[in-house]
């Protein structure tokens, strides 16, 4: 294991990821325990990655090394792929750890394997065990957690999931020297030609201000299952969600998805339906302030970050549960 | 426009899970097997896309005799021939390893595209396309929410989902690796006469050495890294579990949800 980590910033026209800031948290932890030194990278051109750079400062580090090339205006794996290449072939890190987004996962594996990294995305917890980096991260869809372990000496690109480690954590200093990136220009080639972005669907519903939410997951079973969910949620006053699994089958429409790839809410109660709760579900719906789940599986992770749980089957449940409230409003 | 799609069986996610005596793997005794979601998507793309250019589709798949069950159903469901890496070098391959023996299985053909699931629901490592793709030096994209064949198949436009509700298009020369997100499509069912079909058609079984591969290169020894052991997370304090029948569990649910967490 090297003693320099690199911790990767990421950035889109100027605005820094969040997540950033825990990839940052999580180098200063593997710092620690390997005796190692953190320097923050990031990419991009001109002033957006500039003023993300001074920003970065803040933390307690090494020093924050930008790369700055006309190429890197809008994120390809190609341009990324070859300069990241370059650069450790100069910096010889041991460790390179990215936040667990979209942009990371697209071009970490074909970097690991280009440069003869050992892999391990979605990182939730980092620790010694023998001497070696040990590393947990879900499998079976959060259902399961596993410990891999790097083998000796090599090198490691690791992804660490959203709030895994604490942004709050950071430990701050006196303002990081900024640095310049050494990487091969020549290597920094796009292998995409960018033409646009689009909004998916526009969001026509804002789940994120709703007090009440009632979700629903795989096990609600189809759309024609869905005339009780929504005699509960008009009992409640709550607006309608929905696990990623109900919007791929066309169950509901896009605008209802709570997730990682859809909307982030914060109700004050959240009721899951037939939602087992993986990693992807749960950081959308974390910051709710009670959590009730109905789920068949008693080891559903959903009931992990539930307060209240029935073990049952939703559709036995929510006309009960429909009824009970009405009651109790009446 | 010939197109490979690597699919990979995976426990059913309804599934109730147990971990295996060792503690490094859950126990596959009796467990469902199915074809991992995203590459299902993967395969229905694919399949329109040869239709629509008069193509062909082969689906490549990695692991033990059961992944045939799998190959199987791919025949079925209109691909025109199977892959079978089939060696006991293959077994415990992080992405990179796996990625190493497919990238090699899929070189020895001429294709157009390779597709293949954005992530599997068993290990998901989310990396094996990817890997593939450099490997075999073409451009790939991860999470990819649409395609459209331009110019007479030398470009596509491809559609990538983004975080916050937004896709990013971009043009992408071919031959190129695609990593299907799932829900870019509606996948197909096997229709009885493809399924008839499928039993004619040719599953091809390759082993590490039928590769060119050596065994290190491939499987557990070819990994940069290894299970050490998997777990049920811990919780926390998690759930309260209110027990009863539907009835009395709703009541007793609205009640604490009145008194206790103070949120009706």
């Amino acid at each position: 294991m090297g003693k320099k980590i690199w911790a990767v910033a990421q950035q889109r026209a100027g605005e820094l990821n969040r997540m950033s800031w825990e990839a940052i948290v999580a180098a200063q932890k593997l710092a620690r325990l390997l005796d190692g030194e953190v320097e923050v990278v990031v990419l991009g051109e001109g002033d957006p990655v500039k003023s993300v750079t001074s920003d970065l400062a803040r933390a307690s580090v090494q020093c924050v090394r930008t790369a700055d090339h006309p190429a890197l205006a809008s994120y390809t794996p190609g341009a990324y792929v070859g300069l990241f290449r370059s650069a450790i072939e100069k910096a010889l890190p041991g460790l390179i750890i990215l936040p667990h987004t979209y942009q990371s996962i697209d071009f970490m594996a074909r970097l690991a394997q280009e440069s003869g990294f050992a892999l391990v995305p979605e990182v939730t917890e980092a620790g010694l065990e023998d001497g070696r980096l040990a590393l947990r991260r879900p499998i079976m869809g959060g259902k399961l957690s596993a410990k891999v372990a790097i083998k000796d000496g090599s090198s490691a690109i690791l992804s660490v999931q959203s709030g895994a480690f604490a942004a709050a954590d950071l430990e701050e200093g006196d303002g990081a020297p900024s640095e310049a990136l050494e990487f091969d220009a020549a290597a920094v080639s796009p292998d995409r030609e960018i033409l646009g972005v689009e909004e998916v669907g526009g969001e026509q519903v804002d789940l994120s201000q709703a007090s009440v939410i009632v979700a629903v997951g795989r096990g609600v079973g189809g759309a024609d299952k869905m005339a009780p969910v929504e005699e509960l949620a008009q009992a409640l006053g709550a607006e309608i969600g929905a696990s990623r699994p109900v919007i791929d089958n066309g169950w509901l429409p896009r605008d209802r998805q709570i997730g990682s790839s859809g909307q982030t809410v914060a109700p004050k109660l959240y009721i899951a339906l037939g939602i087992s709760g993986a990693i992807q579900h749960l950081v959308g719906m974390k910051g709710s302030q009670v959590v009730v789940a109905v789920n068949k599986d008693p080891g559903a992770p959903i009931f992990g970050v539930a307060r209240y749980g029935v073990v049952a089957d939703l559709h036995e449940v929510v006309p009960a549960l429909t009824q009970a409230i009405r009651e109790a409003k009446a | 426009m010939r197109i490979a799609v690597c699919i990979k069986q995976v426990p059913d996610t309804e599934a109730r899970l147990r971990v295996s005596a060792d503690g490094k793997w859950i126990d596959e005794e009796d467990l469902p097997f199915v074809i991992n979601e995203s590459d299902e998507y993967a395969l229905e793309e694919a399949l329109q896309i040869a239709e629509k250019t008069d193509g062909e589709v082969v689906v490549f798949g990695l692991g033990p005799e059961r992944t045939r069950e799998a190959l199987r159903k791919g025949l079925a469901l209109g691909a025109a021939k199977a892959v079978h890496l089939e060696d006991e070098a293959f077994e415990g391959g992080d992405a990179v390893a796996t990625g190493r023996a497919l990238a090699a299985a899929i070189g020895r053909e001429s294709f157009d595209l390779v597709m293949t699931g954005s992530q599997s629901d068993d290990i998901g490592w989310g990396a094996t396309g990817s890997i593939i793709a450099g490997l075999l030096g073409w451009p790939h994209a991860w999470l990819v929410m649409g395609v459209e064949l331009e110019e007479g198949g030398s470009s596509a436009k491809v559609t990538r989902e983004m975080e916050s509700g937004m896709n990013e298009i971009f043009r992408l020369s071919l031959p190129a690796v695609l990593e299907v997100q799932a829900g870019i499509n509606h996948p197909r069912y096997a229709s009885l006469k493809g399924i008839m079909q499928a039993k004619k058609k040719e599953i091809a079984k390759l082993s590490c050495s039928d590769l060119g591969l050596e065994a290190s290169q491939v499987g557990a020894a070819g990994s940069g890294v290894q299970i050490l052991s998997v777990a049920f997370p811990e919780t926390g304090e998690g759930a309260q579990i209110i027990e009863g029948d539907a009835e009395s569990a709703a009541k007793a649910l609205v009640e604490k949800l009145k008194t206790e967490a103070r949120v009706l």
